[in-house]
């Protein structure tokens, strides 16, 4: 049996942002195994000191590129909350499109071009433009249809610009609403089909490993939660969103720029896997059948299983969007300007199901509106803690393979995670001292 | 003549100009028959020694940044920074506008010694850019024409004109006249007005233009009802490190 094993893996590619995988053997003994974060932290915090409530969502946006939806989602509630702004069941409903087309297109950019490559062996999705021409057709279709939904409704996929406190500053055109979702109808259902059969046929090349840990997600009466909720463990049960603090208790670790979080165990999970193991119940009935044809079923313990997961949540997305679309289209869109006068100031608390788990953003505003304390926290800081776990159990449980193999498979792990690095390190707890 | 060799580098930023090339769906496969992309670490395994083109995303904030955008710009014969992190420091230079120490310490608290952070600077303060590709995020259009423009040899057009000008061509009622604060008088200009487009004013995310009237800004938001103070503070959003925003706050100050 090997005795000695170093890896150093600089600069993860696949992922957003920068991080590194050290593991380090010595005499049998299993020194370290972890995933560093070196991304450069940004400080929001600093950036949103003083800035006004309607200026914050624009800022918090900017956190990161594939999830700014998200962000701004969360944003815009904690803000809502603070300041007592209702918003109306529209726009309530017009969110919830807008965070299945962000977790559609954020899954299928992990799963079929960032994922993908390692089940057919190629370092990128470039090479099989010539040796997959079909799939990767139908892959940027299905990404240019989720895109559609975020520049429909929000003006923009990324860094969306008509999300506002209190609604939205301009409505999609029922025309435009119609023509989406019979696209989503048609081609989408088509080509989501088609992708599933080939994943299907190379379940395979997922790694066998399994280590059960607390999975942590949004979880509603009403639907496969992502837009709203209560905090769910699946160990412990139901939480109110307001008491998440007592749920991620962050704290610094050296050799991370995104701080880590604990909760009933030494980690928890959280992203495609945790909701579909907290809420498969309430998935749509073909994403049910596109879990079983992948193979999926709850509990899974398997964390590379997270990229089945996140094409279990594409054909849910698809299949809810269509049907939010039926809701409005057949009451009709009424034009109704943003609610923005506010109630109160005070503390909001809001968390959002984004594409990598459950999203927290926490605001107080002082009485002329402006952000006096911030705090967010981010899917993938919440992930970090159980990925170092994960490799933990996984480095020697295949230790006398090469080490490329070894290689392959911790950075194959890391990537099941769709970790996203440059969020993780921008948003920490800060008290901003009041001028 | 053999393709050009492009990469992408990514510093300390968002990623959503790197995100929105993905987004080129439509054109990504014609766009590979003009080019070979050769390093994409957001996208793919391969490394390569030098580059024709390369595309920098983010601004610099930290000692290794600099040593990274050294390295690259000797191995690099065009450099293009992309977005406005990259061109102007954008929202990240905000932090430059809190002391140092306190921005770091509220942070980390004592373990703020791990992590080194510098003030934010744009790529242009350590090397020389080429070419520039702003907006938050990039605009994929302008992208594809700047790097239509490279590969043909020819220099890409540059817009320094005002976010109105296009607003205008685009017959949206004025949104200072909606009563809403808008920096489009002073803006640059090239993003097609989108966020006029959408309902929304325009907070500058190019930057400013040239030749930037600030004062004369500044005056004309105070006569629609906004204090010297939040005009500030907006355009600050994009261009704190920008000379002319500066100026204006001690004049006013």
């Amino acid at each position: 049996m090997r005795k000695d094993l170093n890896i150093d893996v600089h600069h993860l590619t696949r992922v957003e942002g920068h991080g590194n995988i050290v593991v380090n053997m010595k005499n049998g003994v299993l020194q370290k195994a972890e995933l560093d974060i070196v991304e450069a932290p940004r400080f929001f915090e600093a950036m949103l000191k003083g800035r006004n409530f309607m200026e914050v969502a624009i800022i918090t946006s900017r956190i990161c590129g594939i999830c700014s939806l998200g962000h701004q989602i969360a944003s815009l509630k904690a803000t809502e909350k603070a300041l007592g702004l209702e918003v109306s069941g529209q726009t309530k409903i017009l969110r919830r499109i807008l965070t299945d087309g962000a977790t559609f297109q954020s899954n299928t950019l992990h799963a079929l071009f960032l994922a993908a490559p390692d089940f057919l062996e190629v370092g990128s999705v470039f090479p099989l433009v010539n040796t997959h021409k079909d799939v990767v057709l139908a892959a940027l279709r299905l990404k240019r249809l989720a895109n559609d939904i975020g520049d429909v409704i929000s003006g923009r996929a990324i860094h969306p610009i008509r999300c506002v406190p209190g609604g939205f500053t301009m409505l999609p055109r029922e025309k435009e609403l119609k023509a989406l979702q019979e696209r989503l109808k048609t081609e989408g259902m088509t080509d989501i089909r088609f992708i599933v059969d080939v994943i299907a046929s190379l379940a395979d090349k997922i790694p066998a490993f399994n280590r059960e840990t607390e999975y942590i997600s949004l979880t509603s009466e009403e639907e496969y939660a992502f837009y709203d909720g209560v905090i769910c463990s699946s160990d412990t049960g139901t939480y109110p969103v307001e008491n998440y603090l007592d749920i991620t208790n962050e704290f610094v670790v050296a050799h991370s720029s995104s701080k880590h979080a604990r909760f009933n165990r030494s980690s928890y999970m959280v992203g495609a896997l945790a909701r579909f193991n907290n809420n498969h119940k309430q998935l749509h009935p073909f994403a049910g059948e596109v879990a079983k044809k992948l193979g999926l079923s709850a509990p899974c313990f398997n964390p590379y299983m997270n990229t089945v997961a996140q094409l279990v949540e594409v054909a849910h997305c698809i299949e809810n969007s269509i049907m939010l679309m039926d809701r409005l289209l057949s009451d009709g869109i009424r034009f109704e300007k943003p609610n923005q006068t506010p109630a109160q100031y005070g503390r909001g608390i809001a968390a959002t199901e984004v594409p990598r788990g459950i999203l927290f953003h926490d605001y107080t505003y002082n009485r002329q509106g402006n952000i006096v304390k911030a705090n967010c926290i981010i899917p993938t800081g919440q992930n970090l803690e159980n990925i170092d776990d994960d490799m933990k159990k996984l480095v020697p449980e295949v230790i006398d393979e090469s080490k490329e193999e070894i290689t392959h498979k911790l950075e194959m792990l890391v990537r099941s995670y769709d970790p996203c690095i440059s969020c993780s390190v921008h948003m920490l707890d800060v008290q901003f001292i009041e001028e | 003549m053999s393709k050009p060799r492009i990469a992408f580098f990514d510093f300390t930023s968002c990623e959503g100009c790197q995100l929105n090339k993905l987004n080129l769906e439509n054109d990504l496969l014609s766009l590979l028959e003009l080019v070979d992309i050769v390093e994409f670490r957001e996208a793919m395994d391969d490394t390569a020694d030098t580059y024709d083109v390369a595309f920098i995303e983010g601004s610099i904030s930290t000692p290794t940044c600099v040593k990274r955008i050294y390295d690259i710009r000797r191995r690099a014969k065009v450099l293009v920074s992309l977005g406005s992190c990259a061109v102007l420091g954008g929202v990240n230079a905000m932090k430059n506008l809190q002391p140092a120490d306190w921005v770091q310490e509220a942070v980390y608290g004592e373990d703020k010694y791990l992590f080194p952070s510098m003030p934010v600077q744009p790529v242009s303060a350590y090397v020389k850019v080429d070419y520039e590709i702003r907006g938050c995020p990039m605009s994929t259009p302008e992208f594809l024409h700047v790097l239509k423009s490279i590969v043909l040899g020819r220099k890409p057009e540059i817009f320094d004109h005002a976010v109105c000008v296009e607003c205008k061509l685009h017959e949206n009622e004025c949104v200072l006249d909606k009563g809403m604060f808008c920096l489009g008088p002073v803006s640059r200009a090239g993003c097609e007005a989108i966020c006029p487009e959408n309902g929304q004013y325009c907070t500058g995310c190019r930057g400013l233009v040239s030749n930037a009237n600030i004062a004369g800004a500044v005056g004309m938001l105070k006569r629609h009802g906004f204090s010297e103070q939040e005009a500030r503070k907006k355009l600050q959003m994009y261009s704190s490190l920008n000379k002319l925003v500066n100026e204006a706050e001690c004049r006013h100050a």
